[in-house]
């Protein structure tokens, strides 16, 4: 990217992976939580919800000292997957993937309960009629029909990554090429002068990106409703 | 193929306790909407949980609450087909009918695909997605879908309900091959008489959640009950002997004599089902003379029953099939009628399972 200085390309390229990694890995963890809030009936339905939507209203800066505590490599979380499969979170990028994965799983939860919910059971009971097990239910016949959604529920994941700041710098800290994505690039631009043109070039290219992945989601989730319309 | 229901289950402002049986054939369950009909076709399916109560087909036990069994929909192999049809929108034609087939495949005792599509006549509709259909065509498909499952018992839930007279012209003669080439047994919901007549060899009518007859369907039809709120008709299976191609009409064979009807477009040897309803009877005590009415059967009086204020309900044997007959209590007075008394049953209209002539 000839406009763009090595350390900036860097950040950008950063910032796509640590989108991609959390969008995709969060998925179907949300898919599952999708399905048990919107056709689950259990006890402590409510709390798991309440636990799902804490990211998006507890101050950034707390998540991301909870993931420290968690998944850092003395929490126990941390720790355990460190000594079994040598995966470490702390001041990685994947550490940064996490991060933007947690902040951005209600909203991806969200996204996928409501078309869940959408979903006609009449068609999961006729499937069911026919032979069909619970599981076997789910993917031919619900997974397929909330393909629209799984779909927004992807893009969307992607573009709130983008955007994560504050668990990511408690979390990761603000490691050039490792950790320093295009929001906590900017913001350390912006600690030294004379840096606008570069602060606004990554501003630009930040919009850009999410106005690519927003439209795209609704281009593709279109073309796809209008295919399970049966047209 | 038997099947052994008794069940009970609350829910607010509804109860439902029933029992029945059936040997087999087409049981229809019969009665207006909100009686509980759907209900019991959802706890066949295994769709409903009931409070208690069994339901046994072919001796295995499905449901048994007291002991704690329950099967799930997706082993029990009974084949469902919903009002709504519920074909699977993102899925063609094709792929929707072999989905249960894929999934019985270890039965392997299901007709092949191209006998399924042909008996329904959806051949020219395999490629197509659901949304493209019209009502009847998806009805038709949803039918194809729960055969190619191999079940051993179909419940259809109101099947044709949101279907106009014409597309349910356009089913019914199915629904008729299935069970009379097919052999499919068959639990059949509606709240629609003629369907019933026309397709249900025991009929169970359900009120407010509780079976308030059951029988052969001759025999329900027959009864005269002025609570019901229905009116009694005979239910007779004929076959068409002979066209009178000159005078225009048709004699109509069954096993206690032979009636005389507008042929329409009835060919010989057509087996259909007909109504002879209790108020186009009326009685003569001697063979009457010169009268205009084609249809004149010797009978015998079976028993009366009051039929409302000012009427009789006659049962007469007809050599051995029951026809019915709504006279007023003064002519029955005034005739000395009497079970055991031999009369003749002047039969003024015959109405079809399905128009003769349109």
């Amino acid at each position: 990217m000839p406009f763009l200085t090595p350390l900036e390309a860097e950040a950008f390229s950063l910032s796509l992976r640590v989108g991609a990694w959390s969008a995709v890995t969060s998925l179907p963890p949300a898919v599952a939580i999708a399905w048990l809030l919107a056709r689950g009936r259990f006890r402590g339905r409510t709390l798991l919800s309440v636990i799902i939507h804490l990211p998006l209203v507890l101050p950034p800066v707390v998540t991301g000292y909870a993931l420290l505590l968690l998944f850092g490599r003395h929490g126990p979380i941390g720790a355990w997957l460190e000594s079994w499969f040598g995966l470490v979170f702390a001041f990685r990028w994947t550490g940064a993937a996490l991060a933007a994965a947690v902040m951005g799983f209600p909203l991806v939860v969200r996204a996928l309960q409501l078309s869940i919910e959408a979903v006609e059971p009449g068609l999961e009971q006729a499937a069911a009629t026919l032979g069909a097990r619970p599981i076997a239910v789910f993917f031919t016949v619900t997974l397929p029909l909330i393909a629209p959604g799984l779909l927004a529920g992807l893009l969307l994941g992607f573009a709130k990554s983008l955007g994560e700041f504050g668990a990511t710098i408690t979390f990761v800290s603000n490691i050039p090429g490792e950790t320093r994505t295009l929001p906590i690039a900017i913001y350390t631009l912006l600690q030294v002068p004379g840096t606008d043109a570069a602060v606004l070039r990554l501003s630009l290219l930040s919009v850009a990106v999410s106005v690519v992945a927003v439209f795209g989601s609704e281009l593709v989730a279109r073309r796809l409703r209008r295919r399970a319309a049966g047209a | 193929m038997s099947l052994a229901v008794e069940i009970s289950l609350a829910r607010p402002g509804f109860t439902l306790d029933v029992a029945f049986d059936s040997p087999g054939g087409v049981t229809a369950l019969f009665g207006r909407s909100g009686a509980g009909k759907s209900t019991i076709a959802g706890l066949l399916a295994g769709l409903v949980r009931p409070d208690r109560g069994r339901i046994l087909v072919d001796g295995e036990v499905l449901v048994d609450r007291a002991v704690g069994i329950f099967v799930p929909p997706h082993r029990r192999r009974i084949g469902s087909v919903f009002q709504d049809g519920r074909l699977f929108p993102h899925l063609t034609v094709r792929q929707n009918l072999l989905y249960g087939a894929w999934f019985a495949r270890r039965h392997a005792s299901g007709k092949p695909l191209d006998d399924i599509v042909e008996l329904l006549g959806i051949e020219r509709l395999l490629a197509r997605r659901p949304a493209t259909l019209s009502g009847g065509e998806k009805q038709r498909v949803a039918i194809g879908r729960a055969l190619l499952m191999a079940p051993r018992l179909l419940v259809l839930d109101e099947p044709l309900a949101a279907l106009d007279q014409a597309r349910k012209d356009e089913i019914l003669p199915y629904l008729e091959r299935l069970r009379d080439e097919m052999r499919l047994p068959m639990v059949y919901v509606s709240h629609a008489r003629d369907e019933v007549v026309r397709l249900a060899d025991r009929l169970v009518v359900i009120e407010a959640g509780r079976v308030v007859s059951a029988g052969p369907i001759g025999e329900v039809t027959s009864r005269f009950d002025p609570a019901a709120g229905s009116e009694a008709a005979a239910v007779l299976a004929v076959t068409v002997g002979a066209i009178d191609a000159g005078h225009g009409l048709a004699t109509l064979d069954f096993p206690g004599g032979r009636l005389t009807v507008p042929a329409g477009r009835l060919v010989v040897g057509q087996r259909l089902r007909l109504q002879i309803r209790a108020r186009d009877v009326a009685i003569a005590t001697g063979r009457p003379e010169g009268l205009s009415i084609l249809n004149i059967l010797p009978a015998t009086i079976l028993d009366m029953a009051a039929a409302g204020p000012t009427a009789v309900g006659l049962r007469l044997d007809c050599g051995g099939t029951v026809l019915v007959a709504e006279i007023t209590r003064l002519s029955a007075e005034a005739l000395a009628l009497a079970p055991g008394r031999p009369v003749h049953a002047l039969i003024k209209s015959v109405s079809f399972d399905r128009p003769p002539a349109d």
